[in-house]
């Protein structure tokens, strides 16, 4: 008598807490996964496919996935990989030198002189900021343009080139102290 | 009143779980590494000690006593831990995704928490009530985040101290947390009884 009085208690708890828990499945269910917004958010976006990725938003989720590491991302630097570190809680490292190196931030000039019109940067461009029709001058928006320099290779005249962005006074941002980026190295 | 005052006060510092009754070492020693993990393992373990010192109360009370069932306690307890632990991954998991993946591997780890489940079968020995039970637990989750948090500051001060070669790594934290349980020593007698 003892032993099925213990048995159906200990049963009836299994069976509560497993109903419990079954509602809080359904009530707490995860639409999607927001560490892939912030994770994304953080990336430069220049859609360069420099990490590997097709672009920065298959990249996020890979590291949120675990599949990737933080320092695969050369336009965003240094300062990229300590976001992400900061964000993720890991240690930040030195960029993959693999991947190439980072440099200053810089947007697509195409010399309309020798343009022919051949609309394959346009195919390349993975942010839309090529204008141009077929056998027609194409220009780029610099203000759409990431710097991903993906126009670079497929152009036959080779008539593209990369311009750095000198900062102006409204894009002027303070430089940090050596002391701090080394740290974060 | 005063009563409750007591519990607080003997099971955050005088009966501190990590340092004094030597409770919750694996969390204590893995996830002290970072400051704000420590906070994060703290908050965590604070809600879910609580939570199953109040459930495990419960089942104890309304369930095993009356059917004569004691010796079923530590089963019970267990599955009503484990419940409450999965019930706050889940939650956790929904309100706060960072926090979530912080924690990783260590909130399904409170689980087998020995302070978990040593905050309820201590419970039951002490033959608390309802509330009591509730600050008891809360109480000993305190001391264990503030111990916690006290651990990571100093670890992350250790990181970039200069340690002698054969002390780097566990030994040193080790040490310091022998020097540290031996300050909370300090706190016996303050409250009698």
């Amino acid at each position: 008598m003892m032993m099925i009085v213990a048995i159906v208690a200990l049963g009836a708890l299994a069976g509560a807490s497993g109903l419990l828990l079954g509602f809080a499945a359904i009530r707490f269910k995860i639409e999607g996964d927001p560490v892939v917004e912030r994770i994304d958010a953080l990336l430069p976006q220049t859609q360069c496919g420099q990490c590997g990725y097709v672009g920065c938003r298959s990249y996020a989720e890979a590291i949120a996935a675990g599949e990737a590491d933080i320092n695969q991302c050369p336009p965003g630097g240094q300062g990229g990989v300590a976001a992400l570190a900061d964000l993720l809680g890991r240690d930040p490292k030195p960029l993959d030198p693999d991947l190439g190196p980072e440099k200053p931030k810089m947007v697509a000039v195409i010399d309309e002189q020798s343009c022919i019109g051949c609309t394959l940067c346009i195919q390349a461009c993975p942010v839309d900021a090529i204008l141009g029709a077929a056998k027609h001058m194409h220009t780029v928006i610099a203000r759409e343009c990431t710097g991903c320099e993906l126009c670079l290779a497929p152009c036959p005249v080779d008539c593209i080139h990369m311009q750095p962005i000198s900062p102006t006074i409204t894009t002027w941002k303070w430089v940090y102290p050596a002391a701090e980026a080394r740290a974060a190295a | 009143m005063n009563e409750y005052v007591l519990i607080l006060i003997s099971t955050i510092l005088v009966n501190n779980y990590v340092l004094v009754k030597f409770l919750g070492l694996c969390p204590f020693m893995g996830v002290s590494r970072k400051l704000e993990t420590a906070m994060g393992m703290g908050l965590a373990t604070t809600f879910v000690l609580t939570l199953s010192s109040i459930c495990a109360y419960l089942t104890d009370h309304y369930l095993l006593v009356p059917l004569g069932l004691e010796y079923l306690r530590t089963i019970a307890f267990i599955l009503v831990i484990a419940v409450v632990v999965q019930f706050t991954e889940m939650v956790v998991h929904k309100s706060s995704p960072l926090l979530y993946q912080t924690l990783g591997i260590y909130l399904p780890l409170i689980t087998t928490n020995c302070a978990v489940l040593a905050a309820a079968l201590l419970n039951v020995q002490a033959q608390h009530g309802f509330i009591a039970s509730a600050l008891y637990g809360f109480g000993a989750a305190i001391g264990f985040s503030l111990v916690m948090v006290l651990f990571a500051a100093m670890r992350e001060r250790i990181v970039v101290a200069d340690v002698p070669t054969h002390f780097r790594g566990p030994a040193i934290t080790l040490v310091t947390a022998g020097l540290m349980s031996l300050a909370f020593m300090g706190f016996a007698g303050l409250v009698r009884g």
